[in-house]
């Protein structure tokens, strides 16, 4: 495996008491287009900004990929979950546009575009297709939202029209909800807006475990970013206590984007198999193991294959 | 001939159903001088039967009130989006509703775009003209349905008259929208005093606020802070904000945690439905809105179904309790407890199923088994002072 991490960075604190990402990671990304990152913290009211969506601007990580699929040998109450959410990451709710008009009357502005909501239909029936996905949905209140949602839904559908071995259909936001608690196994591919990805990312992570064990990756224009999106678990750190899953499935979808498919697949089915055998599982799920005896025996795992 | 083998049961087994709840219907008229706590008095309730499969349920109540002999009369109005011509105009239903104070509403329609390219559903123009600011949905797992969680039982309170649903959008350049979500202080601090009034009525513990406000810092912002300092009021409730993502992970994880959120509005559509989900879905789970002078009861996950009508399919749970909390509402709690009781039992008994719980009856064949079922309660509740 000729794969090279050769440069390895730690969040700053700038002169000016608040925390930056490195210009040397930024060129460094830029430069192999590619990256891995753990979670991130940022801390809570003190006039931060999100180092996630600092990130987010600077590479114009524009889809956000959240595939969520139930692991063989920890069991949740939903079984079989196969279903990818892809989410519009650059406007929608989070065009962080607010005002307050007069005293106790606040206005926050949704934006959709039509260039943001066909790039990321584009992306995922693309996504749909190289992963040999057959549906796509769109997630959408349109019928609440008829201005914006409505434009959305129209790129989706209209970029649908250049896919055709790709089953298209649209969905109500609360009708999904609604359908993926009690019978997740109806959808595949999720596309849709910015806040309702956030939402729906989340409770799907929900349904095959939480956020220890999904991956998630970020894909721009100018690069992608792969990335844990569990919290930093600081009352862990150090212990070698926490599940790199995450992290490790993050991995997987980046090499799968550089195209190096094999060892992909290498370490995810070395992967599955540990968590599936349950000899060496982190205390998250139910056992005693170390996040370095997990390593190790994936390791081995990988060595063998 | 198999057309006549097939139906022969069941008219045998209608008229079976029609012939015991015809005596049904007599013991309970004998009875109604204990059971009325009003013996002379009707109470006329608004009746707005909606699109898709509620025409269907609300006639399965009306078939279960004429059954039971509860003295309520309907007003029915036929409402509609999808079917602009035959509606009745918003003035007059609202008017009705205003002066009856109850409504009885299956679930309307709301298309994508308008035919006069109005941007307000005919859902968020009722709600805004009778000011319906609060939706309660009580999500509660019913005996007899199975789901992968049991014992759920908490309550979404929603803000439902701005948020999201203000039907502010405009076009400034082409390809760009923008569509506005209006918070207010005075809407938030209403529906946070109503959230913590009702969970002190009910006994509840504790109230969750759900919200975004991490990223809309001014607007949930505002709804967070008016809750905020709502809870300060109520000392004996516990108080506990969770962002609406988070919130929905544990919801499909951990649900038990949960007892009465309180939400703006697209989160409170958006748990509603989740909830509803955990507990057996659209068909199961009754809701109310609330203003400062009338109820609207309908059910609590809005789907319309419309891919079921006609095939006498639906289930008539969640109408008939609804119409249960709407007895309880006009002051007949003991009908309403009959019909709870009955759909409890029906359910528990697990015989006549409709198909979104796993069963192969119909709708018909669900009311006629509720109708058969409905018992005068053995001891009447002590009223409470």
């Amino acid at each position: 495996m000729s794969l090279e991490v050769n440069d390895f960075f730690f969040v700053f604190q700038g002169p000016d008491g608040k925390f930056g990402i490195p210009q040397a990671a930024i060129e460094s990304v830029n430069r192999n287009k590619v990256g891995l990152k753990g979670p991130l913290m940022t801390p809570i009211g003190k006039g931060h900004r999100s180092l996630n969506l600092a990130l987010r601007k600077e590479f114009n990580l524009y889809a956000n990929v959240r595939p969520c699929r139930s692991l063989e040998g920890y069991k949740t109450l939903y079984d079989h979950v196969d279903v990818v959410t892809i989410r519009e990451n650059t406007e929608g709710e989070y065009s962080g546009i607010e005002h307050e008009i007069v005293e106790g009357v606040v206005q926050s502005i949704k934006l959709i575009t039509e260039d943001a909501s066909r790039r990321v239909a584009e992306f995922a029936f693309q996504y749909a297709v190289e992963n040999n996905r057959k549906k796509v949905t769109a997630v959408h209140k349109a019928n609440i939202m008829r201005m914006s949602d409505g434009l959305f839904l129209r790129c989706c559908r209209e970029v649908a029209k250049n896919f055709p071995q790709i089953k298209f259909e649209e969905r109500y936001l609360d009708t999904v909800c609604l359908n993926m608690v009690q019978d997740p196994h109806q959808y595949d591919v999720l596309v849709m807006p910015n806040l309702y990805g956030d939402i729906l990312s989340d409770m799907c992570a929900g349904l095959v475990g939480g956020l220890g064990l999904t991956p998630s990756g970020n894909i721009g224009l100018n690069g992608a970013l792969f990335e844990s999106v569990h919290g930093t678990a600081p009352d862990i750190a150090g212990q070698d206590k926490a599940n790199p899953t995450a992290l490790l499935l993050s991995a997987v979808m980046m090499l799968k984007y550089m195209g190096l498919n094999s060892h992909a697949e290498r370490i995810q089915n070395a992967c599955f198999a540990t968590i599936k055998e349950a000899k060496f599982l982190t205390g998250d799920l139910g056992g005693k193991a170390k996040c370095s005896e997990f390593t190790n025996e994936i390791c081995e795992k990988v060595a063998i294959s | 001939m198999s057309l006549v083998s097939r139906n022969v049961p069941r008219l045998l087994f209608q008229a079976l159903q029609s012939s015991s709840s015809r005596s049904i219907h007599n013991s309970i008229a004998n009875n109604t001088a204990d059971l009325a706590e009003r013996p002379n008095a009707r109470t006329t309730c608004t009746l707005i039967p909606g699109d898709g499969v509620g025409p269907e349920l609300i006639y399965s109540v009306q078939e279960v009130f004429k059954a039971a002999g509860i003295p309520v009369d309907f007003e029915s109005y036929f409402f509609s989006e999808v079917n602009p011509t035959l509606s009745a105009p918003l003035q007059v239903v609202a008017k009705s509703i205003e002066r009856n104070r109850v409504c009885l509403k299956g679930i309307l329609a709301t298309p994508d775009y308008s035919h006069t390219g109005e941007l307000q559903t005919l859902n968020m123009k009722l709600r805004n003209s009778l000011d319906l600011y609060a939706n309660v949905v009580h999500v509660k797992s019913l005996p007899g349905i199975k789901c992968r969680h049991s014992n759920i039982d908490c309550i979404i309170i929603r803000e439902q008259t701005e948020g999201e649903y203000s039907a502010l959008e405009y076009e400034g350049v082409k390809g760009v929208v923008e569509c506005l979500k209006i918070v207010t202080k005075t809407k938030s601090q209403r529906i946070a005093k109503f959230a913590f009034d009702y969970a002190t009525k009910n006994n509840r513990k504790k109230v969750t606020a759900v919200h975004k406000a991490n990223i809309m810092k001014l607007g949930d912002g505002l709804f967070l802070k008016s809750c905020e300092e709502m809870a300060k009021l109520y000392p004996k409730i516990e108080f506990e904000k969770m962002i609406v993502d988070n919130c929905t992970m544990q919801m499909v994880s951990h649900p038990h945690q949960f007892d009465v959120m309180v939400t703006p509005n697209l989160y409170g559509n958006i748990v509603d439905n989740l909830a509803s989900g955990l507990v057996g879905g659209a068909g199961v789970v009754a809701g109310a809105s609330y203003s400062a002078n009338c109820v609207v009861f309908e059910p609590g996950a809005r789907h319309t179904y419309s891919e079921a009508v006609g095939k006498n399919v639906a289930n008539p749970t969640a109408m008939l309790l609804c119409s249960a909390k709407l007895l309880r509402h006009v002051n007949l709690p003991m009908y309403g407890e009959m019909i709870r009781n009955a759909v409890e039992k029906v359910l528990n008994d697990g015989k006549v199923k409709t198909k979104d719980v796993g069963g192969q009856s119909s709708t018909q064949e669900f009311t006629y088994a509720v109708i058969h079922n409905l018992q005068i309660p053995p001891q009447p509740p002590l009223p409470t002072y």
